[in-house]
């Protein structure tokens, strides 16, 4: 197994004015790691997601990534943002990022979406980007909406195609940030299924979730986050089946939401 | 009646729709043309940038047509250094200058419909375009303002419709478009009834082609808003 961590994330602090969502978490994803982050609402985890593709500035901290180093300064508010705009673009080309409310874009058709980042920020010539699409959307099992708009999908199809989306800039890791929270129950299983798959293919992921069968079946590794201190962390059959943390034992007996 | 003399004159009415819809087209396009640029500065985070746009579509929205027309087309020959300068020739043209001012006019308007569209751009598919890697530029470009333009078309199909009805204080400063030939007819014959009916029915005819045109525009460019067929 490779020693460098594909992703590195170390020592992240981040404020909402004077509360602090994020104390110092630091944690590393090597090649074909799934990992899971999970917690209560307000425990940090998404922020944590967010910070990584600098959505959110941190205030602290810092990230690499296949051991090349986000060029940070300090901005006017005092977080940190990319210091070079055209390092920041690759380095989120770099990273695949789905959404809880999906987030396409509503203009466009569901090809449309998934060709966009490959020829607008990578330079792929458009007939290559849209095979590669179409193949991409065969493989989450939405090829037959490829030519609709997102808002004549079901949830849990848009939801596929968003994954669809951030797989065709062929990213090193994807994120997720909670990916089935926005979906009717019975549409949450399509979404794992095809997450189950993409970490059976040996993608590195990590993922915000409150799906513990998810965190248990599909991620080696799980961390918990509490008030923006990883609590407890480790393999999810050992974490989530025999906690040591009295939070963590609260949490995942529904005593913590 | 004596709608006689209205169909002997109807060259001339169909004269003047001709100059209303080349006075509306020239002046939608260029107010258009300047609105898009306006609408992004609205809403910019510097009060230098919005400051001078908000000032400028408050006062021509706050401000009768009629007035604004009378301001460029007379006001502005009173001073020598207008008169004395290379834009003369323009300015001293009455199309030249209806034309102007309706532009200035339809442009206040589309720029506040463009700008509220653009603030109203889900934030969340602002998020999506950064996280994967779409510069600012690009963003913009591919997928905030092609939103925003998108619904802006009801809006800006009323603004037309709006603008439309304007252009008949063109006749005001001498221009035969469809009101100008009506005045025209009406002092010749007298027939202020059907001269001014007849008007009238044209810019009815056009008011309903433009509703035609923005509702298969609607059709074309939203149908992403539209229920699944």
């Amino acid at each position: 197994m490779d020693a460098t961590p594909t992703l590195q994330v170390t020592d992240l602090h981040k404020r909402y004015g004077d509360h602090e969502v994020l104390k110092g978490v630091s944690l590393a994803a090597r090649p074909g790691d799934v990992i899971t982050l999970i917690g209560s609402s307000g425990s940090g985890k998404s922020t944590l997601l967010r910070c990584l593709n600098l959505l959110e500035q941190p205030h602290e901290g810092c990230l690499a990534l296949d051991g090349e180093d986000l060029a940070l300064q300090r901005d006017r508010d005092g977080s940190l943002r990319a210091r070079d705009a055209a390092q920041l673009q690759r380095w989120r080309s770099r990273l695949g990022f789905v959404f809880q409310q999906f987030n396409l874009w509503q203009h466009m058709t569901v090809l449309e979406n998934v060709i966009e980042a490959p020829v607008q920020v990578l330079g792929i010539p458009k007939p290559r980007a849209i095979e590669r699409a179409r193949a991409l959307l065969e493989r989450v099992g939405v090829g037959h909406r490829a030519a609709l708009y997102p808002a004549h999908l079901s949830g849990g199809e848009q939801q596929r195609v968003a994954i669809a989306r951030a797989l065709a800039v062929d990213p090193k890791v994807m994120l997720f940030d909670e990916p089935t929270s926005a979906l009717d129950p019975e549409l949450v299983g399509e979404v794992l299924k095809v997450m189950r798959d993409l970490a059976a293919e040996g993608r590195t992921m990590i993922v915000v979730t409150h799906e513990m069968g998810f965190a248990r079946e599909v991620s080696n590794h799980t961390l918990f986050l509490h008030q923006g201190r990883v609590e407890e962390e480790g393999d999810p059959r050992e974490v989530l089946v025999r906690p040591r943390s009295a939070r963590l034992q609260q949490f995942l007996s529904g005593g913590l939401k | 009646m004596n709608f006689d003399a209205i169909a002997e004159n109807l060259p001339l009415y169909l004269g003047g729709a001709l100059t209303t819809l080349k006075l509306l087209a020239i002046s939608l396009l260029g107010g258009l043309v300047v609105a898009v640029p306006l609408a992004v500065l609205r809403n910019a985070h510097s009060r230098w940038l919005h400051g001078p746009v908000w000032a400028y579509t408050y006062a021509i929205r706050g401000t009768p047509l009629l007035v604004q027309l009378f301001l460029v087309y007379y006001g502005l020959a009173q001073f020598a250094v207008v008169r004395d300068s290379v834009l003369w020739p323009w300015l001293s043209s009455a199309w030249f200058c209806a034309c102007l001012a309706f532009a200035i006019n339809t442009c206040a308007y589309t720029t506040e419909i463009i700008a509220g569209a653009l603030r109203n751009t889900p934030r969340g598919e602002i998020e999506a375009a950064r996280a994967l890697g779409l510069s600012r530029a690009q963003v913009l470009r591919r997928i905030v303002m092609p939103s925003a333009l998108r619904r802006a078309i009801p809006s800006y199909g009323n603004e037309a419709i709006l603008m439309l009805h304007g252009t008949s204080l063109a006749s005001v400063v001498t221009l035969l478009d469809i009101t100008g030939v009506a005045r025209d007819v009406n002092s010749r014959y007298y027939i202020p009834f059907e001269a001014f009916i007849t008007a009238g029915l044209l810019y009815l005819s056009i008011t309903l082609a433009l509703v035609g045109l923005f509702h298969a525009a609607e059709r074309r460019w939203l149908a992403h808003l539209a229920p699944r067929s």
